[in-house]
């Protein structure tokens, strides 16, 4: 069919499945915009480049599709660039348009020119610049079978601005022609063989899983793995929800604010079965002295993961959805009662945690932010996904949250981006409108993508804000607290700002809780009304998250009180 | 530290050093050259990437890291299986006369080339390993060297097999 380039690009996503993108219009993209227009291709226009690619992300977290953001030349695509990093840190995939200058403008410093591949070359899995309409199905193409399959991730196409306008006999191809890629990521079944072994011969084996248990879509097999087993388990902060919270052995997630009974158990146990998860430095510790007792067993798709951090003693390189399942049939096939054998190793390490439970004290009728978020976890069905921010309100809410299932604990890890939370609220909200969602952020961070309550409020998406406003950038304060003798420098939020009358103003209800028995009271109908709301919460301001395991520390040397 | 000398074979797209030399920058590498090249195939770029680590491990990282790229369809570590590495360099030295003679013994030594001759300086080429490469800097540096132009190290594999094929 005989199409403008602007017509291709559309007609490429639909030939993908998207069914909505977050974009904001601008001067090179004015034409695809054009046949947005005439093709009334859904599109949600945010307040902020940045709220639209968070926006993305969190459609692609809660549903695990590609999301779709388009942003213009120069500054739009520049907007883009922490939520491009945010996604890529955590495995999510975009496929993020971008226009770009018209072919005879580049390279001289045209009005609103970035080098948009230069800048994402770090921060994707790939990148295009489209300088030829003729190119245009075949790179969208590359570009989403990229973004999906593999370890996921971002790709960014910038297209040059006469392409939209200039013609194409438009085809979209069936097959992929990559010679460096493939999707294709089946391992070696003799590696799974060893592993069985080594759990015939452990004592103490403890399951570890992270992110990639939720984007290869393997929770199920874990949860197999696991009833199998009987061992403990843990998971780190991207792995929240693979796990069911009330799961016999499951110990909470680990880390530098995670359980104390699993980070005890990591140090404690003599094989570590780290499935999808990547070692990152805020789950180690002390990486010489991180899980000292253990053989480590690695499951990972991509082999750069594998020794990278942290050496292993077995590696299972491959996708999960190909090694999970062997895993599981050979130790179904295995003649030993594991169940059975790990039973007191399992007791053991519920018995250690319950040493030192997630927690709080409550005092008088202020509000503590563990009974806030306990409260809220009550008050939601299985089925609610919770969003953050960055800061001490995200660590409370894998903490006190009780997330039922994978997909609905969105949260920045890799990167920590405050101002993701809102915008990413919003996407989940727009792919899961059967879901309740509800962002916990605090007084810091929802100030940084704050125009996109206006955006909630005119596409009426039902998202409860829970502002956790303890009048400080608290996880920065609790650092001063802790290590730079009480110096709140630039940390402190005793300022003027309302954030029931900014709700007001951009259109969506606000409410304020400011005392304990108001969670009660107010909480319950406020959560269960129709419609987006913000409720502010005013929490007290020098509440530590504990336990913490201070920077350079082993995990075994947590700070509990 | 070791050396070892890996052979990238790539798309010839464009965008394809950027995104190499981007991994590079971006993982903290050390890379002692690199040089790139048309092949026998129009549409694949060969990379010649002499890379230098602390372990083993640390060349795995290179070689996995590298071999996420999109556009590479093949990394092999010539260093690894018998082959030739070879490296070409053109040293432009101040020639006064009285040191022309002694100048033109050092090349026949190490059997380089004068390719270009003015009355103030000599152009001298060679090509060899980079041990030989190194040695011939090293002895000219007893005159004046104006400038240095160095290719980095390329290299085949002996036998039969090519590397798109290993
Ligand atoms: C974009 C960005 N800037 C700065 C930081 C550093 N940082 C991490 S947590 C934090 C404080 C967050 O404050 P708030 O949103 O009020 O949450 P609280 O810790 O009080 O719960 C800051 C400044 C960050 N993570 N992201």
């Amino acid at each position: 069919m005989r199409m403008n380039g602007a017509q291709a690009v559309l007609e490429s996503l639909k030939k993908e499945g998207v069914d909505l993108v977050f974009g904001y219009p601008g001067g090179v993209v004015l034409k695809l915009y054009d046949e947005i227009y005439k093709m009334k291709f859904p599109n949600i226009l945010t307040g902020h480049e940045q709220g639209a690619v968070h926006a993305a992300d969190g459609y692609a977290r809660a549903t695990g599709k590609v999301g779709v953001v388009i942003a213009t030349s120069g500054p739009g695509a520049a907007n883009l660039v922490t939520g491009i990093a945010t996604a890529n840190m955590d495995s999510v995939p975009l496929v993020c348009i971008t226009g770009q200058v018209a072919n005879h403008a580049i390279g001289k410093d045209s009005f609103q020119e970035v080098d948009v591949c230069g800048i994402t070359t770090p921060i994707t899995k790939h990148n295009y610049l489209v300088k030829n309409v003729n190119d245009v199905p075949r790179v969208i193409k590359e570009a989403f079978f990229i973004a999906r399959t593999g370890r996921k991730a971002p790709v960014s196409i910038d297209i040059a601005a006469d392409v939209f306008n200039a013609e194409i006999d438009f085809n979209y191809p069936d097959k992929i022609n990559l010679r460096g890629y493939t999707d294709k990521n089946i391992g070696d079944e003799k590696s799974i063989d060893e592993i069985v072994t080594a759990v015939e011969n452990c004592e103490r084996p403890l399951i570890f899983i992270g992110g990639g248990v939720i984007s290869s879509e393997t929770s199920e097999d874990v949860r197999e793995i696991l009833n199998r087993l009987g061992c403990p388990s843990t998971s780190t902060l991207m792995g929240l929800g693979c796990i069911e919270p009330e799961r016999a052995g499951y110990l909470g997630f680990a880390g530098m604010h995670g359980s104390y009974g699993a980070n005890m158990a990591i140090q404690n146990c003599d094989l570590l079965l780290a499935i999808g998860m990547r070692f990152s430095d805020r789950v180690t510790g002390r990486v010489a002295d991180f899980a000292p007792n253990a053989k480590i067993v690695h499951f990972e798709i991509d082999p750069a993961e594998v020794n990278k951090n942290i050496q292993v003693d077995y590696k299972v390189v491959g996708d999960l959805k190909w090694s999970l399942p062997l895993f599981k049939n050979k130790l179904n096939a295995s003649k030993i009662n594991f169940a059975e054998k790990f039973s007191a190793w399992k007791n053991q390490a519920v018995d250690e945690g319950k040493k030192h439970p997630f927690s709080f004290k409550s005092e008088g009728d202020v509000i503590k932010p563990g009974a806030l978020i306990s409260k809220i976890s009550d008050l939601c069905d299985e089925n609610t996904i919770a969003v953050t921010d960055v800061g001490q309100h995200q660590m409370w809410a894998a903490q006190f949250f009780k997330t039922k299932a994978p997909r609905q604990f969105l949260t920045s890890g890799g990167l920590g981006t405050m101002g993701f939370g809102l915008p990413a609220a919003m996407g989940a909200k727009l792919a899961c409108p059967e879901k309740k969602v509800v962002l916990f952020t605090g007084d810091g961070s929802i100030m940084m993508n704050i125009q996109e309550l206006a955006t909630i409020a005119d596409h009426d998406i039902d998202v409860k804000v829970v502002i956790v406003h303890n009048f400080i950038l608290g996880m920065v304060g609790q650092w001063q607290r802790l290590f730079y003798s009480h110096h709140y420098s630039a940390s402190e939020l005793n300022l003027k700002r309302d954030f029931i009358k900014i709700a007001e103003a951009m259109g969506v209800r606000g409410y304020r809780l400011t005392k304990a028995e108001e969670l009660e009271t107010k909480l319950p109908e406020i959560l269960n009304s129709q419609g987006a709301a913000v409720i502010d919460v005013y929490v007290p301001q020098d509440e530590n998250v504990i336990p913490m395991v201070p920077g350079g520390k082993r995990l075994d040397q947590m700070v509990l009180n | 530290m070791e050396k070892y000398l890996l052979a990238v074979l790539v798309d010839n797209k464009p965008g394809v050093l950027t995104h190499v030399s981007g991994l590079i920058s971006r993982r903290a590498f050390n890379i002692e050259s690199i040089s790139a090249g048309y092949t026998e195939e129009p549409s694949v770029t060969r990379i010649n990437i002499v890379v230098s680590v602390e372990s083993e491990n640390e060349l795995d990282q290179v070689v996995n890291q590298l071999g996420k790229l999109i556009d590479v369809i093949k990394i092999v570590n010539l260093s690894k299986v018998p082959s030739i590495a070879r490296e070409l360099v053109m040293i432009k030295v101040k020639a006064s006369k009285e040191a022309r003679a002694d100048l033109v013994s050092v090349v026949d030594i190490f059997r380089a080339q004068i390719v270009d001759v003015t009355s103030e300086n000599v152009i001298i080429e060679l090509t060899g390993n980079q041990q030989k490469i190194d040695a011939i800097c090293e002895v000219l540096s007893d005159y004046e060297i104006v400038e240095i132009a160095r290719t980095g190290a390329i290299a085949l594999s002996r036998g039969p097999v090519p590397v798109k094929k290993m």
